[in-house]
C-alpha cells in the first residue's frame, strides 16, 4: 500500500516517534501552566536536556541513563527560572526568554567536542509476535520505550490533574493563588515543584531529539520544537489528551513534509520545511479566534507572580 | 531569615543601580566560569571589557563597537516600546531578516543603475519589510486574540527559510560562480552603506540608531502616545478608561518595532555584512531583547546597554581568537547578564527585611 512513494504504516509509526519531543515538552509545560506559571524557556530546557542526555549517553553508553540525565539537565535549568520568578519575583515572560537564550548558549558551550559522535541506539521494545501483526504491528508495537512512556505520561497527568488531591491543589494554585494561599497551601513551593517537573519533561523531550531523532549533537538542534510545544499547550486548551492529539498532528506534518521532500515532490523544499511553523500559526488562530481566555480554559492566574503580603 | 516587603513606590536608586550591579555580578560569576574552563579569569575579563576600548588594537575595535551597537540599539528601542505596553514582540530576528531581504531586493533589482535615490528607496523598502512581517502577529492578535509571542517567534523560522531561499535562489549573484549569496553591495556604490568617516565604524545605521533613541525618548516621556504606552503596560484597565484603544496600540508598537528591526537588517546587509548570505544574521534580534531590558526599556539606557553588549561581542571575539575561549561562552555570558538583571531587579520593588524566628 503506497501513496506516491509514502507507506502509510511507516508514516504513522514515524509520526508517533517524531511527536515524542514536543509531546513530552508540551505535557510538562501544561502542568507548569496549570499551576499558573508561564515558562517560555521550554526551548532552552529542551536543548539543555538534549546536550546533557547526549553527553551522559556518550560517557556511559547507556541511552536510558541519557534520558535520566536529560531530565536532570532540563530540571536543573528550570530551577534558575523557578528561583528568579518564585523567590525573586522576576517577570515570567522576560525570565523565560532569558532561559532560552542562556540554554542555547550553555548547550553550545557544553557540546564542544561532541560534534560528529554517534550515541548508543535506543532500540525498539521487543514485543515478540505483536510486532508481526500486519499494519498495526508496525504502527503500534515497533517503538522504543520513550514513545510508550510519553503516551503513559499523558494518561498519568490527565488522571492526576482530574482525580487526585495533588491535581486539585495544583489547579487551585493556578486558578487563584490568593485563595490557595488562604487555604494554607504554599503557593510558591507548589509552583517550584511544577516548574521542575516541566523542566524534566522538556529535558527528556530534548534528549529524545539528540539521542533518537537526529541522533547526534549539533548546535541549536531542537530548532524551535520548544516553541511549538508552547503553542500545543494553547491548542490543547490545557487538556493532556488534546496535547497528545496536537503533538501527533504536528509530528505528522513534520514527517509528511520530510517524506514529500524525499519523494521528490514538486513543491519546493523551502516551502515544505516552513510548513510546520505556518500550520502552528494557523492552528493558533483557529483556536484563539473569537474566544476569551476563560472559554479557552486558560488558568486564571497564568503568568502572575504571587507575593504573600500577609 | 530574610523576607521581602513591597515598597510603596519603586526605588529610584535601585532603578539605576540594578544594571550596574548585574554587570558586576556577571563579571564575578562569569570569571568563575572562565576559571573552571582553565582560563585566567582576570585576563579574560580584561580582554572582553577593557582591551576593545583602551587596548593595543582599540583604534580598530572601537569602530567595531559602533558597528555592532547600531543594530542592537535600533532593534532594542522598538522592542522596548512594545515591552512597556505589555506587547511582546519576540520575532525581531525575523523582521530584521525580512527587512534586509526586501531592501536588498530593491537595490539588486535596479543593478547596476547609479542614482542617489536608490539607497533611500532601499531604506524605505527595508523598513517596510520589517513592518509588514511584524504586522502578521499584530493583526492576528487584534483580530483573533492570537498570542503574539508564539506567532512572531514562529515567523523567525519562516523568515530563516526565506533567507535560505533568497541566498541560494531568487537573490543569488548571477555572476557568483554558483556560490550562494547575493551580489556584494560594497562594489555597488549607489546601494552601499559605507563608513561615513573612515575607521570610525559610523555608518548610516549608527546615525539612525542614535537619532531614533532621541526621538523615542521624547515620544515616551513627553508625548501622549508615550503616556498611553506606559499606562497600558502598568494598568491596562485604567488605560481603557483613559480611552486608549488597545488594538491600535498593538498595531503601532508592533509596526514600529518591526520597521526598526527591518531598518537594522537593511543597514547591516548593505554595510558590515555586505551581501545577503544564508547566515548574515547573527542573532541581533534576540540579543536586542537583552539590550532592551538591560537599558531598563528606556531609550537612553538602551544606547548604553547596546554599547555594553557590543563590547561583549567584540571582546568575546578577541577572547575567542587570542585566548581560545569557545565562541558560545559569550552567549552564556550574555544570558547570565539578563538573569542577574532580572534577579536583582527585586530590589527595585521590594525591600529585604530580616527577622528572627517565628513572626
Amino acid at each position: 500500500m503506497d501513496f506516491g512513494g509514502i507507506n502509510p504504516a511507516i508514516l504513522i509509526a514515524s509520526l508517533m516517534a517524531a511527536s515524542v519531543p514536543i509531546l513530552l515538552a508540551a505535557l510538562g509545560e501544561l502542568v507548569v501552566e496549570k499551576a499558573g506559571v508561564l515558562n517560555l524557556g521550554v526551548e532552552g530546557m529542551m536543548i539543555m536536556g538534549a546536550i546533557v542526555g547526549f553527553m551522559v549517553t556518550i560517557q556511559t553508553g547507556s541511552p536510558f541513563l541519557g534520558f535520566v540525565g536529560g531530565a536532570i539537565g532540563g530540571a536543573g535549568l528550570s530551577l534558575i527560572f523557578a528561583f528568579l520568578t518564585q523567590v525573586l519575583l522576576a517577570n515570567q515572560v522576560a525570565t523565560g526568554l532569558a532561559l532560552t537564550l542562556f540554554g542555547l548558549g550553555l548547550s553550545a558551550l557544553l557540546g564542544q567536542g561532541y560534534n560528529g559522535l554517534k550515541p548508543a541506539a535506543t532500540g525498539a521494545v521487543p514485543l515478540g509476535p505483536l510486532a508481526d501483526i500486519p499494519f498495526f504491528g508496525r504502527v503500534l508495537f515497533s517503538h522504543d520505550w520513550v514513545v510508550y512512556f510519553s503516551v503513559f505520561m499523558t494518561g498519568v497527568i490527565w488522571y492526576v490533574l482530574k482525580s487526585t488531591r495533588l491535581g486539585l491543589i495544583l489547579r487551585a494554585v493556578g486558578e487563584s493563588h490568593e485563595a490557595a494561599h488562604a487555604l494554607g497551601y504554599k503557593v510558591n513551593r507548589i509552583r517550584l515543584g511544577a516548574i521542575a517537573f516541566g523542566g524534566a519533561m522538556a529535558g527528556m523531550g530534548g534528549a529524545y531529539v539528540s539521542l533518537v531523532r537526529v541522533p547526534q549533537w549539533v548546535d541549536g538542534i531542537t530548532a524551535g520544537a520548544g516553541w511549538i510545544a508552547l503553542a500545543i499547550v494553547v491548542f490543547a486548551s490545557w487538556k493532556p489528551w488534546r496535547a497528545l492529539i496536537g503533538a501527533y498532528l504536528f509530528g505528522g506534518i513534520t514527517v509528511l513534509q520530510l517524506n514529500l521532500q524525499a519523494a521528490g515532490s514538486s513543491i519546493p523544499v523551502e516551502y515544505l520545511s516552513m510548513s510546520p511553523y505556518l500550520i502552528t500559526i494557523v492552528v493558533l488562530v483557529i483556536m484563539s479566534s473569537g474566544r476569551g481566555k476563560a472559554a479557552l480554559n486558560a488558568p486564571a492566574a497564568l503568568g502572575q507572580n504571587f507575593h504573600a503580603s500577609r | 531569615m530574610l523576607r521581602l516587603e513591597k515598597r510603596p513606590n519603586p526605588s529610584k536608586l535601585w532603578l539605576y543601580g540594578t544594571p550596574v550591579m548585574a554587570v558586576i555580578l556577571t563579571m564575578i560569576v562569569g570569571g568563575m566560569l572562565f576559571a573552571t574552563m582553565g582560563k585566567d579569569p582576570f585576563e579574560v575579563i580584561r580582554t572582553i571589557f577593557w582591551d576593545p576600548l583602551f587596548g593595543e588594537f582599540a583604534f580598530y575595535l572601537r569602530g567595531q563597537l559602533l558597528v555592532k551597537a547600531g543594530p542592537l540599539i535600533l532593534i532594542a528601542i522598538g522592542l522596548a516600546l512594545g515591552f512597556r505596553a505589555g506587547i511582546w514582540n519576540i520575532g525581531a530576528e525575523g523582521q530584521y531578516i525580512m527587512g534586509a531581504i526586501c531592501g536588498a531586493a530593491v537595490g539588486l533589482a535596479v543593478y547596476p543603475t547609479e542614482s542617489r535615490w536608490i539607497y533611500p528607496a532601499m531604506v524605505i523598502a527595508g523598513a517596510f519589510g520589517g513592518w509588514a512581517w511584524a504586522m502578521i502577529p499584530a493583526i492576528l492578535k487584534t483580530r483573533f486574540h492570537t498570542n503574539e509571542i508564539l506567532v512572531s517567534l514562529m515567523l523567525v523560522y519562516v523568515a530563516q527559510t526565506i533567507l535560505a531561499k533568497a541566498s541560494t535562489g531568487f537573490l543569488k549573484n548571477p555572476e557568483g560562480m554558483g556560490f550562494p549569496g547575493s551580489r556584494n553591495f560594497s562594489s555597488y556604490p549607489a546601494a552601499a552603506n559605507p563608513e561615513l568617516i573612515a575607521g570610525s565604524g559610523i555608518h548610516w545605521g549608527v546615525v539612525t540608531a542614535l537619532a531614533v533613541a532621541g526621538v523615542a525618548w521624547v515620544l515616551l516621556s513627553r508625548h501622549i502616545i508615550g503616556f498611553q504606552i506606559r499606562l497600558s503596560g502598568q494598568a491596562p484597565r485604567a488605560a481603557r478608561f483613559h480611552g486608549v484603544n488597545p488594538s491600535k496600540l498593538v498595531v503601532l508598537c508592533m509596526g514600529l518595532s518591526g520597521a526598526l528591526a527591518g531598518l537594522a537588517g537593511l543597514f547591516e546587509v548593505t554595510g558590515p555584512a555586505g551581501q545577503i548570505t544564508i547566515d548574515f544574521n547573527v542573532g541581533y534580534g534576540f540579543t536586542a531583547i537583552i539590550v532592551a531590558f538591560l537599558g531598563r526599556l528606556n531609550p537612553i539606557g538602551i544606547v548604553f546597554a547596546g554599547v555594553l553588549m557590543a563590547l561583549t561581542y567584540v571582546g568575546g571575539e578577541m577572547a575567542s581568537t587570542n585566548l581560545g575561549l569557545p565562541s558560545a561562552t559569550i552567549q552564556v555570558f550574555q544570558g547570565m547578564l539578563l538573569f542577574f538583571l532580572l534577579g536583582v531587579d527585586v530590589l527595585t520593588n521590594y525591600r529585604i527585611r530580616t527577622f528572627m524566628g517565628g513572626k
